[in-house]
């Protein structure tokens, strides 16, 4: 294991394996983001700090409050209180455009092809710095058609890297749901971003072309790009992170390399319940000492859950 | 049945200025709706803004090209105000405040506290504010025969203002087809299918849709002085059908595409003034007066608009395959 060691997994070797810990050089760090619907906190974390040039994954259960964490920090939704900044640079309440043409470009849970847009058009849309894009110049094509033809190429390089490139005329709207997540991610990278968040990127994927979906996820952290991404396959977790954090009802609560972190208690009694290797039928459980350990136990979550509501009001 | 009366009638509707004014409102809701996905059920309101705009300053004594200055000054702050609330809304919310917004131009417009200034519910008459545009008339005085076609070259229905028109229209369907085909068109068309995916690409999909309301209205304006050049300004007469005319012919033609409002255009009043003069020749008056039949003209517009909408999405003009993929 230690032989295939990536560069970035040995600058986080000395990273202690707590929730918020501090990272050698950290692109990505938010403080105290919170996020509530109503009465129930979804997002709830205290600090987080993501390595630069490492993939990073962020797991949890279902409800943990990834989506909405992501949402939160490309702008895409407000939070009720927080700050968190992008390369030393503030990012909190800055406009989802802003945030990526700041260099932070996001995919989608449920993939956003543009449907009735051809392939190409999709990821001409996605390059940046076109000056056509004004209404002004957009009306004298000499003033962005070198730019134009600059972006057509390196599409089209990225279209061949994500084996697309023969359905480069073809509307979005007729591809796969797999090509469909392989052309918006091809799209986010025409902006050549400096950290890319991918929501989901292997849901409804199939296993071979998930293989070269995590070969691509791979080669963009070997050419320096930063990744974030929310997954439920533990196995693609496990295969290519550097890091890994874990969510749980709004809160961060472990943090570590892939190969420890899923043995963390706090992420077993996330995904699991506190309980779950207990033999409900087992005799010891009827002992007196047992019962009473259930009993504050229950009694301490009770009262935490009390206070929160609380805090709610 | 005298054939010759009937197709130069028809022939007349396809170059009549009408047709021209009608043509470039739905090249101005082709901008808002083709391009851009905004429903704008209020583009009577842009037309007759623009109208007013043109009648009234020329009576103060404004030249041409002032009075055409404020038509499309008024237009823009329009879209403006109809903008800035409701474009970071849902597009249905662009939709009600639209409609509704027309209504209260034409209803201000049409109120007897501005009599002095629009002429309430009489209007403006043509006579006041027409003479700086056939002023500018090349074209000597009298009248002009080609083919079928004869009409006088300067006075209100005019070879001039047939030509001026046209032109307009022409210019505006240039600037749809460079736009259409440029980055900028492009980004419109992403906003059309999914605002957030845009947003997420680093566009400021706010400014965008601003961008294409505002042009698209002044399109309109323009519509509406080009409307009223043969007339009146009567705002009883740019109300809720007008706009619904227009976007018969937009989704006739064919929306997003670059003619499609024009063909659009001259099928819808060819097809009117066909139903009107052969209804007129071989329907007795026993049966329907010739105002029934005018009315008559009128259900057949409605029940084209539904059937298109549900056997030809994409109108005349229109891709096929743009539209058969199924979005939601």
């Amino acid at each position: 294991m230690s032989a295939d060691l990536t560069a970035a997994a040995t600058a986080l070797a000395d990273v202690p394996h707590v929730p918020g810990s501090p990272k050698p050089d950290p692109i990505l760090v938010a403080d105290d983001v919170t996020r509530r619907f109503g009465g129930m906190t979804a997002v709830d974390v205290g600090h987080l700090e993501v390595q630069r040039g490492a993939i990073t994954a962020l797991i949890g259960p279902n409800g943990a409050g990834k989506t909405t964490l992501f949402n939160l920090l490309t702008g895409f939704d407000q939070p009720n209180s927080g700050t968190w900044s992008f390369e030393g640079r503030s990012l909190g309440g800055v406009a989802a455009a802003r945030v990526a043409r700041a260099g932070m470009v996001r995919t989608f849970q449920l993939t956003k092809a543009l449907s009735r847009m051809t392939v190409i058009e999709n990821m001409l849309l996605g390059g940046s710095a076109q000056p056509g894009e004004q209404l002004w110049r957009a009306l004298v094509p000499g003033l962005w058609r070198s730019r134009e033809d600059e972006l057509v190429i390196k599409a089209e390089e990225l279209l061949e890297r994500f084996s697309l490139l023969d359905k480069r005329e073809d509307f979005a709207g007729s591809l796969s749901g797999g090509q469909r997540k392989l052309l918006e991610m091809a799209r986010a990278l025409m902006s050549d971003p400096t950290m890319v968040m991918l929501d989901e990127p292997m849901a409804g994927v199939n296993p071979a072309l998930t293989q070269s979906l995590l070969g691509h996820i791979q080669a963009l952290r070997d050419d320096g790009t930063t990744v974030l991404f929310v997954e439920h396959d533990m196995h693609m977790v496990r295969h290519i992170s550097d890091w890994v954090a874990v969510m749980a009802e709004g809160r961060l609560v472990a943090e570590g390399p892939p190969a420890t972190v899923m043995a963390d208690p706090a992420v077993i009694d996330a995904y699991l319940g506190a309980h779950h290797d207990t033999d409900l039928g087992d005799d010891a459980l009827l002992t007196d000492e047992v019962a009473h350990e259930l009993e504050a136990e229950a009694l301490a979550e009770a009262k935490v859950r009390a206070s929160a509501e609380e805090e709610v009001r | 049945m005298d054939w010759t009366r009937i197709f130069s009638n028809v022939a007349g509707e396809l170059i009549a200025p009408t047709t021209a004014a009608y043509a470039l409102a739905a090249v101005g809701l082709n901008v808002h709706f083709g391009l851009t996905g905004l429903l704008n059920f209020g583009q009577a309101g842009f037309m007759l803004l623009g109208a007013y705009g043109f009648a009234i300053s020329t009576i103060a004594g404004f030249p041409v090209w002032g009075a055409t200055l404020v038509a499309i000054a008024c237009s823009v702050v329009f879209a403006l105000i109809l903008g800035i609330p409701t474009l970071k809304l849902r597009g249905d919310y662009l939709a009600i405040v639209t409609i509704a917004a027309a209504e209260i131009v034409r209803i201000v417009g049409r109120s007897t506290a501005l009599t002095g200034l629009t002429g309430a519910s009489s209007g403006l008459r043509g006579d006041s504010y027409k003479k700086t545009f056939t002023d500018l008339s090349p074209l000597p005085d009298g009248t002009t025969s080609l083919g079928p076609f004869s009409y006088s070259n300067n006075a209100s229905n005019s070879w001039w203002i047939r030509i001026v028109g046209w032109a307009v229209v022409l210019l505006a369907c240039w600037l749809v087809w460079r736009l259409l085909n440029s980055p900028w068109g492009r980004v419109l068309k992403g906003i059309r299918e999914d605002e957030d995916a845009v947003r997420s690409l680093g566009k400021n999909v706010y400014g965008y849709k601003m961008q294409a309301l505002v042009l698209g209205g002044v399109i309109g304006a323009l519509a509406g002085v080009i409307y009223v050049m043969p007339r009146a300004v009567q705002p009883d007469s740019m109300g809720r059908p007008m706009t619904f005319w227009v976007w018969t012919i937009l989704l006739l033609g064919g929306a997003a595409t670059v003619f499609g409002p024009v063909l659009g255009s001259m099928l819808f009043w060819a097809a009117l003034m066909l139903i009107k003069t052969v209804g007129r020749d071989l329907i007795p008056s026993t049966v329907m007066r010739a105002e029934q039949i005018e009315q008559f003209g009128w259900i057949v517009v409605g029940v084209t608009l539904m059937l298109l909408v549900i056997f030809r999405p994409q109108g005349i003009l229109g891709d096929p395959k743009e539209l058969a993929i199924n979005v939601r």
